[in-house]
């Protein structure tokens, strides 16, 4: 219950931040974000970028592969992320993304509409952050407190 | 009373005409299958054989092998199944958009015709892995596409008019996919469904080949009906299921997103006229959230084409905790099992275990494994049928929320979906194998209507101590073991070919075509295609001379890799340069590679 309105707030928040996009100066938000995760010894993280592996692994990597290294028809995402921002890769969660063309059959589903998804999507994100700067390496992280 | 008896008279003219057209698609088809100048199924004939009585194309000949034409797809993703060829035309099909291309033999490959469905897009990303098509089916002068949307379209196979069309499933609402080859038997079109990871309620149906009306449904889980099981007359291992065989093995009404996807092959034994398939992964991958047999995913049915029920079943995989689907290839083949002459079915499963049955009545007569690697079970029981597993190696035994390591094989199982091939003259059976081993972490996950419903999530890597990721295999079932064995750099996931000339082709994620001497396993002719192969090799003739064909389009599962290579293997086990990135060795792209021998 608590995930729809929550969904439905980034949605209006995406379109606006696209819109104004537009006009402004691209901003380098990317690394003037705070890191979302903590990693420890190589492989220990912290509970958030644990799950965010998981959850990866649940609703993402069947297109994106192991790790987020991309596969013969879905984007890097260790690559993706080094460009785009945290609002960029929430709409891209919760809306999907089209690309579809005589050379492209690109499609990535909304997850708008599964709890997982946006009950996890911090979580996805600070996995994806921490492999994308280099924090994290391949593979299976261990927990932190574990 | 002159006119009623005109009129019955009428009716029964009628009906030997209906009857005798439908009698026709099955024996015109299997005539046709016997004409080993044509490919008619794809899977070469209703045994599932892939075999050919072709030799022009020999151990002594193979080496002059060079390519004669090509013809590029126009579509990158994976490209999965293979070409059919009826008389002077071939048939092929491509991943989405699911174009479908007859090609004049006549004329180096020119286009005869073409189809290409409007598809809604949105089914792309509720294909689990690619948008791969197994390949189209001919019968009573039809071709039968099923397409990404779940519509089964039948093509007038001269000028790729539409005679009918209908819809199978419900993709973006429910997350249902058409993947797989139709089968035609007598006067209905067969057809499975993909959806395994969206939690869908898998079924074969049947179609009446004359106007795609629905002839019967029969489901992987649910009440007897849903089923088509009677209770007392359906059996596994030579005793009837009883009542209630498929609710009682589930908890409440989770059978209602119970899987059981249908997306492999289909085979036919026209004297006991039964058809034999495979059921997929139950429900989600997390097997804590789904307590008992779940049946009956990871199944092989034997069903009567005429109505649907169900003669016989078995469940290979009871509470999978490992995505071993059952849906590959069922071979049907009259060889000895332990000396003995028996008619058999034999399924080389993604779980590692070869089985073979009695095809008449169910009983299991020998399952071992045909990769060494396999360790989740240590035998199967032939008299329960049931494995006997390896706890430490059993994510459901280990509970959700524990990484379970070093699992043989992974997800993708010994081998997948690529068809592998018997010939009937060295009574052995050439498997395409993966090699792959896997880290295994089940949590909880809910169920959303067309969103996937997987709740697992998993790390892959090769055998500890090796680097190759496949092997092309040589077993033998009459002493239940495997005779010669070559390693592949990656997963082998192309479709064998083996003929009368004694020799075996198949494909690799690299682009090899090879030819290999079938007594040995000795590599008689390669050539590199313009990307990976994961399609079926298939041989013709065409003005006397034979070719061998096959559609190069490195995706699908196998794709997963593409980018990344497989997780480097668990540390302190040893494999040296195990690490491996399929995307240095090919990139995308559909083409049909056709091979003749040089004069």
């Amino acid at each position: 219950m608590i995930a729809m309105p929550r969904s439905l707030i980034l949605l209006g928040c995406a379109a606006t931040l696209i819109g104004a996009g537009a006009w402004l100066a691209p901003p380098s938000r990317a690394a003037e974000e705070p890191k979302p995760y903590t990693v420890k010894d190589g492989n220990k993280v912290d509970e958030a970028t644990y799950k965010g592996y998981l959850y990866y692994g649940d609703l993402c990597m069947r297109c994106h592969g192991p790790d987020g290294l991309g596969s013969s028809y879905a984007p890097n995402l260790t690559d993706s992320l080094k460009t785009m921002t945290k609002q960029q890769v929430e709409e891209t969660i919760i809306n999907g993304r089209k690309n579809v063309n005589s050379a492209n059959d690109k499609v990535m589903p909304a997850f708008g509409f599964n709890q997982d998804a946006v009950d996890n999507i911090d979580n996805i994100y600070a996995y994806l952050k921490a492999r994308s700067d280099g924090a994290l390496g391949r593979g299976h992280p261990e927990h932190l407190n574990q | 009373m002159r006119k009623s008896l005109a009129r019955s008279v009428c009716v029964a003219a009628l009906a030997t005409v209906l009857g005798s057209a439908s009698a026709m698609a099955n024996d015109e088809l299997q005539k046709m299958s016997g004409d080993p100048s044509q490919w008619v199924m794809p899977l070469g004939n209703y045994s599932s054989q892939r075999f050919s009585e072709l030799k022009q194309i020999n151990t002594r000949t193979a080496k002059n092998l060079h390519p004669v034409w090509t013809f590029s797809t126009g579509v990158l993703r994976g490209h999965e199944g293979g070409p059919l060829v009826i008389g002077d035309t071939m048939y092929i099909s491509t991943p989405f958009p699911n174009t479908v291309f007859a090609l004049d033999l006549n004329n180096n490959g020119r286009i005869l015709w073409k189809y290409e469905p409007k598809q809604d897009p949105n089914v792309i990303p509720v294909m689990c892995c690619d948008t791969v098509n197994r390949g189209v089916a001919y019968g009573d002068g039809m071709i039968f596409l099923h397409q990404a949307d779940t519509t089964l379209v039948a093509l007038d196979a001269k000028t790729g008019k539409v005679v009918w069309s209908v819809k199978d499933g419900d993709p973006i609402g429910k997350g249902e996919t058409g993947t797989s080859a139709p089968l035609v038997v007598k006067d209905k079109v067969l057809v499975g469904i993909s959806g395994g990871e969206f939690g869908i309620m898998g079924r074969m149906t049947a179609y009446n080949i004359k106007d795609g009306s629905k002839a019967w449904t029969a489901y992987s889980s649910g009440p007897d009906n849903m089923i088509m099981f009677d209770p007392n007359k359906t059996t596994e291992l030579g005793k009837p299921v009883g009542a209630n065989s498929s609710l009682a093995t589930w908890q409440g009404d989770q059978w209602k997103n119970g899987g059981g996807g249908t997306w492999g092959w289909i085979s036919y034994d026209p004297k006991l006229n039964l058809v034999y398939y495979g059921s997929g992964n139950p429900g989600t991958w997390n097997p804590t959230q789904r307590p008992g047999d779940n049946k009956w995913s990871m199944t092989i049915f034997a069903r009567d084409p005429d109505t649907g029920m169900a003669k016989w079943v078995y469940q290979m995989t009871p509470h999978d905790q490992w995505d071993y689907d059952g849906v590959n290839e069922m071979i049907l083949a009259d060889t000895e099992v332990h000396g003995k002459m028996t008619h058999a079915l034999v399924h080389f499963d993604r779980n590692g275990f070869a089985y073979v049955l009695d095809r008449a009545t169910g009983k299991l007569l020998q399952a071992n494994k045909y990769d060494p690697a396999v360790n989740w079970a240590s035998k199967i029981d032939l008299a329960t049928g049931r494995p006997v597993l390896v706890d430490k190696y059993g994510p459901g035994v280990q509970g959700a929320d524990h990484n379970t390591k070093g699992v043989c094989p992974a997800a993708l199982g010994s081998k997948d979906e690529q068809p592998s091939t018997y010939s009937p003259i060295t009574h052995v059976f050439y498997v395409p194998t993966n090699h792959v081993c896997m880290d295994y972490e089940p949590f909880k996950v809910s169920y959303t209507a067309g969103q996937p419903f997987v709740g697992a999530t998993l790390s892959m890597y090769p055998p500890p101590g090796q680097s190759n990721l496949g092997n092309f295999i040589a077993y033998d079932v009459n002493q239940g073991r495997i005779l010669w064995s070559d390693p592949e750099t990656f997963s082998v996931w192309s479709g064998a070919l083996s003929t009368a000339g004694g020799v075996v082709a198949y494909g690799t994620l690299d682009g090899y075509l090879k030819v290999v001497d079938a007594k040995s396993g000795h590599l008689l002719y390669k050539f590199k295609t313009p990307s990976g192969i994961i399609g079926n090799v298939n041989t013709f003739t065409h003005d006397g001379k034979q070719y061998l064909a096959v559609l190069s389009g490195v995706g699908g599962w196998a794709g997963i890799g593409m980018a990344a290579g497989l997780t480097e293997d668990t540390a302190g086990l040893g494999a040296v340069g195990a690490y491996k990135q399929l995307s240095n060795y090919t990139q995308l792209g559909g083409v049909l590679t056709v091979f003749g021998l040089s004069n």
